[in-house]
């Protein structure tokens, strides 16, 4: 119990108590708080457990960079995983649990993997587990190591996305974001600024300048609601931004709802925001990074301006007797600012020899020790400091007979201050070591951005002002803007710092003790050097072998350490090992702000049918057929969809039937050159057909694949329709006019996709032309005057339709086509009128099945990606034609002119009783090896002949017409026959009918 | 998300188009006088080199114009953008 609220001081409302619990206790805090700053108030020590060695940790951190104060917040489907609690507003009735601890943080049986970390280095998982195989043993490990838990329930909330477009982006709300914001504002600009913190303000908000801190707040105050209150501005805050893509395009998740409501009609819970600018500013801050000493992972052990955030933002204390380690001036600050808040600074370790900067000698003078030239060494307690023990240092050694043990409960660690370089790396700009703060800083830009501020390297309040002010000017001049120079209204005081020194390690007291790196995936130092010993020198192969910096915190506190360390290793500067990659996300982004709208009905919405009103009410089953709500089968009451499909199949051929088939793609190709176009486009020849006649066509690639067919009909001479399967319309349109567009400029022709303009239906059967003698007008429907093939004009019920004599079914068939808004009307006089006939609506199952009993292909089943026309029957058409046309060349490669392809055939199991499985081999054993001599496409009982038929591709197959063969399947043998794939009024004498 | 000024509709996010692969290939032509070398090369040789690459797109979920690009791999920056029938325009090879 060492953390504790302050008498006073912070930015939050001590009238205003707020409860909530973690890991089951109740705790209180104030309206301003964050879980964490909460927490320590409350006294909690160990907030989490490590990783690997589950070891006792505690806050290290009071931003997005903490990693180890992991949380789950909430119940139910709002429960959220992975969340730092130093970025969780305290609302009441949260309930946090830590993520890896079992059965609780205070004691955790995992504990005992720290015992054996010596046994458990880096690599351990892949050297271990490889035998017998790494599968046996991934479960318990995972469960070992998870992260959270994923809710069951699905999330009560909904997520909503959001495009933004501005002259200027500022990611970053701190003194150089709010500067450049105001002159960008007041100059006319069209500004969007956005911080991930519930308010503008960034370090403004806690740090400390030579200037009263409370006209810094002041001042972020100030500029926030003059920022508010301007038209041309949007203020983002609890916005993330956490990528950065080509065209200065960014992503930010924004915080929307208090979860306190928890009710999602109080708005969408979180906001993707997708923000285009024509200029963007990174004001993104710098981190400050810990030093490397033994033991540096125990609770207590805290970055020194986290402690400092916590005292003057929350009014919390850290703790009540510290010791500073820092290798620069800038902690110096943090110190004096937290004795002030009344913590008693017991000694300030410094591994300079020699202290020279105005801020030693004000601390100096203020009466705190400083023993410079010293390192801490060791530091005792577990669940919480309770010691540091310091030593001189001798070069790169320590002095270990000089040993000074300083009791105390906060260690302040300060390493150095990181520029947040995320952003700007992600955005392609080439990054550079500086050498005098000693991490690396932005070099050049590939995107019209400029950074500033602390994560350019200024870390001084000043200087992020005079940047802010200078970039806005830049981005004026460059869009053409006359600028506006306000006044700010601040200008605080502050001395330069003194360089910091390059410092990144201190020396281990004992053999054994170990110093962590990377505290979220439990990575120390000896695990880097390790790495280098074998070899894994290279910074990305150093990452994937340790895992540093692959936690969710993405190595914001330890990248920089492992590479010095692995420099050192290498004998060479940091500088030439350079970094990992930077990849988005700068912060994990939750499924939901991802997913946003497209969730449930509106994830894949299908189409729907022109007659969905009756499909839905007259008892069709709907499946998802490319894209469309379509009927399957009309299955009655206690039907069986088997059944179902067979009467429908049965009534059709007997009487007549009716299919919904308005996604039949309908192409219109108009224009003077309409034939000659669709000459190049089909394999067959179509400027030769007559107006008012249809022909079958087969479409391939330039590779002479086969990929859709379909009838085209010539309405007149020149306005062809042409009809593509269901689900290829789109891609046969889009086909079309990548064609016209780029490759034939010169032909006069359209194309235009009336898909969907159309409600299509087929009436098919014997009685199919009785049915529509009676309710068409204007058309001869009697065989002669309208034979197989042909088309027409004419009403239906009083409606305009186009008339095609076609089928898929084998039966006389009229494929009838109406404006879509008519075709609920047309579809129910079609019905109450076919009464008398016993017409019957079939599905796609029916439909199907009566094209395999006709033996009529279907691409994609009969056909895959090698079939070309030639396998399918249709080598003769493409060796009369005289003109070129998509893929001809390909047609006559030697391979595509083989004898033995896979020729498309029927087979027939000789037990006229089965029904051979789709998929199954035709058996080729020339040389008694069992080899595939092709397969069986589609296969299905047939209701009409009462046995089983099969399509399939057989090698050779037209050339072997009666030959037994063996079919394969699982197993399984059967015998077969090779037959025509007509296995249905192959004389034709039905169509004709 | 790269940034794509269609000639016809302006600027638009670059999920509204579809990239149609290498641009200005002539397709060889007549069919019975195409060598299979040349026609190999029609189909599978594109070119793949760093730097300015010469491509054809589709504002698919816009106008449904195709129309050139000239785009950087490297830098992804968009150096040119014309009409289909255009030529290929003299750029700087950086």
């Amino acid at each position: 119990m060492s953390g504790y609220r302050l008498k006073s001081g912070g930015l939050i409302n001590r009238k205003r108590p707020i409860s909530f619990t973690f890991n089951g206790a109740t705790h209180t805090g104030f309206e301003g708080d964050t879980l964490a700053s909460a927490l320590i108030a409350a006294g909690v020590d160990v907030v989490g457990r490590s990783f690997k060695y589950h070891r006792p940790r505690g806050f290290m951190a009071a931003g997005v960079e903490e990693p180890n104060g992991i949380v789950q917040v909430g119940a139910d489907g709002r429960s959220t995983p992975n969340l730092k609690a130093t970025t969780v507003p305290l609302y009441d009735g949260l309930e946090a649990v830590s993520v890896n601890a079992w059965p609780n943080v205070d004691f955790d049986i995992g504990a005992v993997n720290d015992f054996m970390k010596r046994f458990i280095p880096a690599g351990f998982y892949y050297k271990t587990f490889m035998w017998p195989r790494w599968e046996a043993f991934e479960p318990v490990i995972r469960r070992a190591a998870g992260l959270g838990r994923a809710p069951r329930e699905a999330d009560d909330d909904y997520y909503e996305k959001r495009h933004l477009h501005c002259d200027i982006f500022i990611v970053g709300g701190g003194p150089a974001g709010l500067a450049a914001a105001l002159t960008a504002a007041e100059s006319g600009l069209d500004v969007a600024i956005a911080d991930d913190g519930d308010r503008l303000g960034g370090s403004l908000l806690w740090g400390k300048t030579q200037t009263d801190e409370n006209d810094a707040r002041a001042f972020a105050e100030g500029a926030a609601h003059r920022l508010e209150a301007m038209e041309n501005v949007t203020v983002l805050t609890s916005a993330s931004v956490f990528g950065y893509y080509d065209h200065n395009y960014l992503a930010a998740r924004q915080l929307v709802k208090s979860p306190a409501s928890r009710s999602s009609a109080a708005g969408p819970a979180e906001r993707l925001l997708k923000i285009r600018a024509d200029k963007v500013l990174l004001a993104t801050g710098a981190i400050e990074r810990p030093i490397v000493f033994a033991n540096n992972d125990r609770p207590g052990v805290m970055l020194a301006a986290a402690a400092q955030e916590y005292a003057m933002r929350y009014g919390v204390a850290a703790g009540r007797r510290a010791v500073l380690f820092a290798n620069n001036d800038h902690a110096y600050k943090s110190a004096l600012a937290l004795r002030e808040a009344g913590l008693e600074i017991a000694l300030i370790v410094d591994p300079r020899p020699s202290l020279e900067g105005p801020w030693p000698t004000c601390a100096q003078k203020a009466g705190v020790p400083v023993q410079s030239g010293s390192a801490i060494v060791d530091i005792a307690g577990e669940k919480r400091v309770a010691r540091a023990s310091v030593a001189r240092l001798k070069g790169e050694e320590a002095d270990f007979g000089d040993l000074r043990h300083v009791d105390c409960d906060l260690v302040l660690n300060s390493g150095g201050w990181s520029p947040r370089v995320q952003l700007f790396a992600q955005s392609g700009g080439k990054l550079q070591y500086d050498e005098t703060f000693h991490a690396f800083r932005p070099k050049t830009s590939v995107q019209d951005e400029i950074s500033i501020g602390g994560c350019a390297g200024a870390f001084q309040v000043f200087k992020c002002l005079e940047q802010g002010v200078a970039a806005a000017r830049t981005a004026c001049e460059g869009l053409g803007r006359p600028v506006a120079a306000p006044a700010l209204g601040f200008a605080p005081d502050d001395v330069e710092h003194h360089a910091q020194a390059a410092y990144f390690r201190a020396p281990v007291l004992k053999s054994g003790r170990k110093a962590w790196v990377d505290f979220q995936n439990d990575v120390t130092a000896s695990d880097v050097e390790l790495a280098a010993r074998e070899n894994y020198v290279s910074v990305e192969h150093l990452k994937r072998y340790t895992t540093l910096g692959m936690a969710s915190d993405q190595g914001k506190t330890s990248n920089l350490n492992g590479f010095s360390i692995m420099a050192r290793q290498r004998g060479v500067e940091v500088r030439q090992v350079g970094t990992t990659k930077f990849r988005p996300p700068y912060e994990p982004v939750t499924f939901g702000a991802v997913a946003g709208r497209r969730v449930d009905a509106f994830y894949h919405p299908l189409r729907r049918l022109p007659t969905d009103k009756w499909q839905r009410e007259n008892g069709a089953h709907f499946d998802d057929w490319g894209g469309w709500a379509r009927p399957t089968c009309y299955p009655r009451i206690d039907e069986r969809h088997k059944d179902a499909i067979y009467r429908e199949v049965r009534a059709t051929r007997s009487s007549v039937g009716i299919f919904e088939g308005s996604p039949l793609g309908k192409i219109e190709v108009t224009g003077a050159d309409a034939g000659v176009f669709l000459d190049r486009i089909f394999v067959n020849t179509a400027s030769t057909l007559k107006p008012g006649k249809a022909r079958y066509g087969v479409m391939a690639n330039e590779h002479g694949v086969v990929f859709d067919d379909g009838v085209f009909v010539r309405l007149s001479e020149d306005l062809f329709l042409c009809s593509t399967t269901s689900g290829g319309a789109d891609h046969m349109y889009a086909w079309m006019e990548e064609w016209l567009q780029c490759e034939w400029t010169d032909l006069d022709v359209y194309v235009s996709n009336a898909t969907t303009a159309w409600a299509t239906f087929a009436v098919a059967g014997p009685r199919s032309r009785d049915l529509l003698s009676r309710l068409c007008a204007g058309v001869d429907l009697s065989r002669d005057a309208f034979a197989h093939m042909s088309c027409a004009t004419g009403e239906i019920a009083g409606v305009r339709a186009r008339i095609y004599r076609v089928s898929f079914t084998g039966e006389l068939s009229y494929e009838i086509n109406v404006p879509a808004h008519y075709g609920e009307y047309v579809w129910r006089t079609l019905m109450e009128a076919g009464a008398e006939y016993g017409i019957a609506p079939y599905g796609l199952e029916a439909n199907l099945l009566m094209r395999a009993e006709k033996g009529y292909i279907h691409v994609g089943a009969e056909t895959d990606g090698i079939t070309v026309p030639q396998d399918i029957g249709y080598g003769g058409p493409v060796k009369k034609k005289k003109s070129d046309f998509i893929g001809r060349r390909s047609m006559l490669r030697s391979d595509a002119q083989r004898e033995d392809r896979l020729h498309y055939v029927g087979i027939k199991a000789l037990d006229p009783t089965r029904v051979l499985p789709t998929g199954a081999h035709v058996l080729d054993a020339p040389d008694g090896e069992r080899n595939s001599g092709g397969y069986v496409t589609s296969s299905y009982w047939s209701p009409t002949l009462e046995h089983g038929i099969a399509l399939g591709r057989v090698r050779e197959g037209r050339a072997r017409m009666g030959e037994r063969v063996k079919i394969y399947d699982n197993g399984e043998i059967f015998d077969a026959e090779i037959v025509n794939p007509v296995f249905f009024d192959p004389e034709g004498e039905r169509l004709a009918g | 998300m790269l940034l794509i000024n269609c000639p016809f509709c302006g600027p638009r996010d670059e999920n509204e188009f579809l990239c149609g692969g290498e641009g200005h290939i002539m397709r060889p032509e007549p069919y019975d006088k195409v060598s299979a070398k040349e026609w190999a090369s029609y189909l599978y040789y594109q070119d793949n080199h760093k730097g300015v690459v010469f491509e054809r797109w589709r504002h698919a979920y816009g106008c449904g114009l195709w129309f050139n690009i000239a785009r950087n791999t490297v830098t992804h920056e968009i150096e040119a953008i014309y009409e289909i029938t255009d030529p290929k325009p003299d750029l700087e090879r950086r």
